[in-house]
């Protein structure tokens, strides 16, 4: 049976510099295909190429047995290609029934018919076990549901082929099960998924074969379950990987002699954190869990004053509650990177130096005046030393890839000397190689005695730099794990269970 | 350093001569437009090259300008204030009430006419703070916020002169707008020293840096340790002390205040000005100097038309399409 | 997700907000000046303010999809001379005429927008300093007396049915808006495009085409306004219409519309436009009465007040959602 999908010697440049060269994609009639290579392997370019986003040079595509060569997401979408992509790509001020039915609305004498709407996205959402009020305006619901809104839009749209680009990034894990049903009921009626993503248990959970891409080109295509992880990661790199992920756990001895960095307790925020607990000591990494929604992000903002605390104290420095806004922490010796680099964290129009020494600022300045002389030093010290990539320091940040773009945002802080550095999902968007490199980093830099409080949602990641992990759920701080209790099954066993199983912190 | 795995080899740096070309002309392109269109005055408008023409253009740009300056920096940090109009009226109107002692008696005129100076751009610094406040405290939009002032504000300067004109003689006072330095027009020396701190402000000092940041990416600088706020109300206060200026120096050139015609659609001059400067509308760039030669531009062309006999209402046609032309060349170099 | 205080209400407490103003201006009006219910009075605002509610009905649909004209008050101006000079011919064509000149204008809007991708703001900004210089040149300079053989200036003077023309044609425009913007996918797409311009995009809806012929609308609704202040006040003005689109704004904003897009009503905006023309009669009235005599300047200062007031209470409002959200 001819594929659904053939894409063959695909070729496309930017200002020159090759993007992908002779790439290669082919999916089958209801298969979930998964796509998957690091940053700048070529994936996203191919698949807006298929959607209408860009223009191929060179190549073919066959969709459905026809030559096809979109020139707009709209000509896509009428062709039976759907996209979900990572930023729900919906409008948030308008009703669920509108996200899923504009663009095929159902008319009367002319005028929106809207109770027939209104009717045809309840049937839609149906199908996936969600019963909502369809009027209410799409932001007033999680990322979880607006996801199911938007496959809903697809199905809507008799779609024959959804293109999922890093769907489960905002999900939990309850959630990412939920979508997996949907993608197998996708399967069942016959519609081929691809599914674009970096997380490795997920592509084994539910795709059927991969194609994995390198330096813009197609390197392999195999059924899943013929690749064993290592090999998949291997391909993927282009070389022999030694020790990505994992780095022998190394406990911090005298760590728990010394007295804490940080102590927070019974912290309140807003109506996401109620009651939470914990500490940080000198030269420890010390990891936050818990599922989406738990409050982790808004306890750490709270500490660093970025949000306001309702309740509770927060002790550092030998100050307690002294912290009212990002100021005073930065002053105090904190330092945070914010969850989203590209919202809260880098100012992209800004240089390389100029984002390295955004917080440094007032003490390189004499009388209000920048020393430059120094900065540039100091720049260029740290791009020695955490091997930022970029054609120099007066490099526009937002030319820089993910991975580099958070280095720039950790040296932004380790130039200040701080003594506690609060990370909130340090490795998001990162390819393998890069997340490797940061995560020593931090590990190195704990060492010497910095304190880091990190948040992750990848539990692999988490267990694996922590020694010490508080997990919170619905607002509270459940469980601390210290020593052998760091593990996968703890970790989620907590977040699960809450306070019904508190597992006993191991000692030594 | 930990042994790792490197991610893909930087990009190459070396770019096709063709973009070099495309990236010179945005990057400098406001010059050369200034340049073609001296040379081409210099070819086909008589007089144009002597000192009066020179005055005569200094003379009409300079209020543009000094607001132009203080519009950049708000535009800067990703607001914008539609207030100076209306606070260049209010500047007006209060001067020649304070030296005229229609306001509350003089110990003497000297005192009169310091106070002249100093009062009414206090008194738009004030409002230019006020603007800040709203936009700060109350967190409303700065066009609208700035959108009631300018409703507001010339009817305050109305208000307080009844809509009446101010007519005065007064050479001490009326050297910031008449007066020449060595030759050259008083206000274009200030013009000149405004534009020089201002621009030697954004990129040396803290303070600018903060400015630029916050266009940038507000929530990034305030993570950063920014007083987002305290530079926002800073700007806006600027914005209105700088109106205020150019009030004094309209209506001391014109030996005359008019409450209802004081600063008239300046707002939209200094805007232009910023825009065909280069200075990106959404905040996060911005070039002082670029709003100046944006300025002359516009006004170059004015004179040109005007001096070969166009019609001046066709003038406004011809700056219509240079602020599209400006712009849309903008754009095409930020790609 | 929210579940105290849901988007919806707090909408809905932002509209009905105006509503009550202009209700509360009516009562005290009422009560305290002889005639200002009787019927010249409430026909005389009517018909005045139907030009600032044509224009402000433009103004809406742009401001939904995050937009902004500033052009509309010079389009006005422009629409009101190209309508003086061809009153000569007939009432009908002097309309056509104006609203033409109208549309020419909200073209080239349309077109520098959404070809050659420049901001709305700069966009309307050049467009009306263009139209302005227009009507300038195509009047001379100076104003442009209508024809009033040729029945041009019923437009503007006459009734229909005890009603004035110019309140039919602002109420027609806004019945029909209200029901494009609320029954047709155009509507929808408005609405949209406002919420989140790529997104719509990406659904595969007519994004772009959509914000073009908002900014077509807006310069035929002005160019019918400035049709109707040429045929209220007899002449064709090329420099009337400066501050319209301040006004257009302040009453969209005032109506409960966001600035930023996306979210947006006619009925409201129409309170909007109601309620800051009171204020002007309200003025008079005052003046009327001789207890004070504030000068119409202090309108402009009154009318800025409550903007602020209006504005400082849905920023409030506004904030509240986007937390519970």
């Amino acid at each position: 049976m001819a594929p659904l999908l053939r894409m063959h010697g695909i070729d496309k440049r930017f200002a020159g510099i090759p993007a992908l060269r002779a790439a290669e994609l082919e999916v089958e009639k209801g298969e979930v295909h998964a796509l998957i290579g690091q940053n700048g392997a070529g994936k996203s370019t191919l698949i807006k190429i298929l959607t209408g986003y860009y223009t191929k040079d060179s190549g073919e595509i066959v969709f459905d047995g026809k030559p096809v060569a979109f020139s707009s997401p709209q000509e896509a979408q009428k062709a039976g290609i759907s996209t979900i992509y990572q930023e729900i790509n919906l409008v948030p001020y308008r009703s669920v029934t509108e996200n899923i039915c504009l663009g095929r609305e159902k008319r009367r004498f002319g005028f929106l018919d809207w109770r027939a709407m209104h009717a045809e996205a309840r049937a839609l959402l149906a199908r996936f076990n969600v019963d909502i009020d369809v009027h209410r305006p799409l932001m007033a619901y999680p990322t979880a549901v607006q996801q199911m809104v938007a496959i809903a839009r697809a199905i809507g749209f008799e779609a024959k082929l959804v293109i999922m680009d890093e769907p489960t990034s905002s999900l939990d894990e309850r959630e990412v099960d939920v979508l997996f049903g949907v993608i197998r009921q996708l399967k069942e009626a016959g519609v081929s998924v691809i599914f674009v993503s970096h997380k490795l248990d997920e592509l084994y959970a539910v795709c059927d074969r991969v194609t994995i891409m390198r330096d813009g080109r197609t390197v392999q295509v195999a059924p899943m379950a013929q690749l064993s992880r290592l090999d998949l990661v291997t391909t993927m790199l282009g070389r022999e990987l030694t020790k990505v992920l994992s780095e022998t756990h190394t406990s911090d001895d005298g760590a728990d002699r010394r007295d804490p960095l940080l102590q927070v307790q019974d912290l309140a925020v807003g109506r996401k954190v109620r009651d939470v607990d914990f500490d940080v000591r000198p030269g420890e990494i010390v990891g936050l869990a818990g599922l989406l929604g738990a409050g982790r992000t808004e306890s750490v903002r709270a500490v660093f004053g970025a949000d306001r605390r309702d309740g509770g104290t927060i002790r550092f420095a030998g100050s307690e509650n002294a912290i009212q806004q990002p100021l005073d922490a930065i002053r105090a010796g904190m330092g945070f990177c914010s969850e989203d680099r590209k919202l809260e964290g880098i100012i992209p129009d800004m240089s390389v130096r100029e984002n390295l020494t955004l917080a440094l600022m007032p003490q390189l300045a004499r009388r209000g005046v920048v020393d430059e002389a120094r900065s540039r030093e100091i720049v260029d010290q740290f791009i020695k030393r955490l091997g930022i990539r970029c054609s120099g320091p007066e490099q526009r940040v937002r030319e820089l890839s993910g991975g580099n773009q958070q280095k720039v945002l950790l040296a932004r802080w380790l130039c200040m000397n701080p003594k506690l550095l609060i990370l909130d999902e340090p490795t998001r968007g990162i390819d393998v190689g890069a997340k490797a490199e940061i995560l020593s980093l931090i590990r190195e830099l704990a060492g010497q005695g910095l304190g880091v409080l990190m948040i992750s949602s990848e539990l692999e990641e988490i267990v694996e730099a922590a020694s010490r992990i508080f997990v919170l759920r619905d607002g509270r701080t459940v469980a601390e794990l210290e020593g052998d209790a760091v593990n996968e099954q703890a970790v989620m066993a907590a977040m699960a269970h809450g306070h019904e199983n508190k597992p006993e912190p191991a000692h030594g | 350093m930990a042994e790792t795995v490197t991610t893909l080899p930087p990009r190459p740096t070396q770019e096709a001569p063709r973009y070099e070309l495309k990236n010179l002309l945005t990057r400098y392109g406001s010059w050369i437009a200034l340049a073609l269109l001296i040379l081409v005055n210099l070819a086909i408008t008589p007089n144009f090259a002597t000192w009066q023409t020179l005055n005569v253009n200094l003379t009409q740009v300079s209020a543009i300008v000094i607001v132009g300056v203080g519009m950049t920096l708000v535009i800067a940090t990703g607001g914008i204030d539609l207030s100076v109009g209306a606070l260049m009226a209010i500047a007006g109107a209060l001067a020649p009430l304070i030296f005229l002692g229609k306001l509350f008696p003089l110990p003497s005129p000297a005192i009169g006419i310091a106070l002249a100076f100093v009062l009414p751009v206090v008194a738009t610094a004030l409002l230019g703070w006020f603007n800040g406040w709203l936009i700060t405290h109350l967190r409303i939009q700065p066009i609208i916020a700035t959108l009631v002032l300018f409703i507001a504000g010339r009817g305050i300067a109305q208000v307080f002169t009844n809509g009446n004109l101010q007519v005065f003689n007064l050479p001490e006072f009326q050297f910031i707008g008449l007066g020449r330095v060595f030759g050259i027009p008083f206000q274009a020396i200030l013009m000149a020293v405004i534009v020089i701190v201002a621009a030697w402000m954004l990129r040396r000092t803290v303070f600018g840096r903060q400015i630029l940041a916050v266009g940038g990416n507000e929530r990034a600088a305030r993570l950063a340790g920014i007083p987002v706020a305290s530079v926002k109300q800073r700007v806006y206060l600027i914005s209105g002390a700088l109106s205020g200026i150019a009030g004094l120096i309209v209506i001391a050139r014109n030996s005359a205040a008019d409450a209802n015609l004081v600063g008239l659609g300046m707002e939209l001059d200094a805007i232009a000005a910023v825009a065909v400067g280069g200075t990106l509308l959404t905040g996060g760039r911005a070039t002082v100097i670029g709003t100046l030669v944006g300025a002359l531009i516009i006004q170059l062309v004015r004179y040109t038309l005007l001096a070969n006999g166009v019609p001046d209402a066709a003038a406004l046609v011809a700056k219509a399409a240079i602020i599209v032309l400006a712009v849309w060349l903008q754009r095409q170099g930020q790609r | 997700m929210n579940d105290t205080i849901s988007f919806k209400t707090l909408q809905t407490i932002g509209r009905f907000g105006v509503l009550l103003a202009l209700i509360a201006l009516i009562v005290f009006g009422w009560l305290r000046y002889d005639n200002f219910l009787g019927t010249y009075n409430v026909l005389s605002v009517l018909r005045y303010n139907s030009m600032f509610a044509l224009v402000a009905l433009g103004m809406c649909f742009v401001i939904i999809t995050g937009g902004i004209d500033l052009s509309v008050g010079s389009t006005a101006a422009l629409g009101s001379v190209v309508a003086a000079l061809v009153s000569p011919y007939g009432a009908v064509p002097g309309l056509l005429a104006g609203v033409g000149a109208g549309f020419m204008i909200g073209a080239c809007n349309a077109l520098i927008i959404t070809r050659l991708n420049i901001l709305p703001f700069i966009a309307t900004l050049a467009t009306m300093l263009a139209a302005s210089g227009c009507a300038l040149l195509l009047a001379g300079n100076q104003s442009v007396s209508v024809s009033y053989e040729s029945g041009f200036t019923e437009l503007g003077q006459g009734d229909f049915l005890g009603f004035p023309i110019p309140a039919w044609m602002a109420l027609t425009a806004y019945l029909l808006g209200s029901l494009v913007l609320n029954f047709t996918a155009f509507g929808r797409t408005v609405l949209a495009v406002g919420g989140n311009e790529d997104a719509t995009r990406l659904m595969g809806l007519p994004a772009i085409r959509v914000k073009a012929l908002v900014y077509l609308a807006s310069g035929g609704l002005a160019g019918l306004a400035g049709v109707i202040l040429a045929a209220q006040f007899g002449a064709g003005q090329p420099i009337e219409g400066v501050g319209w689109e301040l006004f257009a704004i302040a009453a969209v904003v005032v109506g409960g519309t966001l600035l930023t897009g996306g979210v947006g009503s006619v009925g409201s905006t129409l309170a909007g436009v109601l309620l800051l023309g009171l204020i002007f009669n309200i003025l008079n009235f005052e003046n009327g009465l001789g207890w004070i005599s504030l000068s119409a300047y202090w309108q402009s200062v009154i009318r800025g007040l409550f903007l602020l007031l209006v504005v400082a209470l849905q920023a409030r409002l506004t904030v509240r959602t986007e937390e519970t959200a």
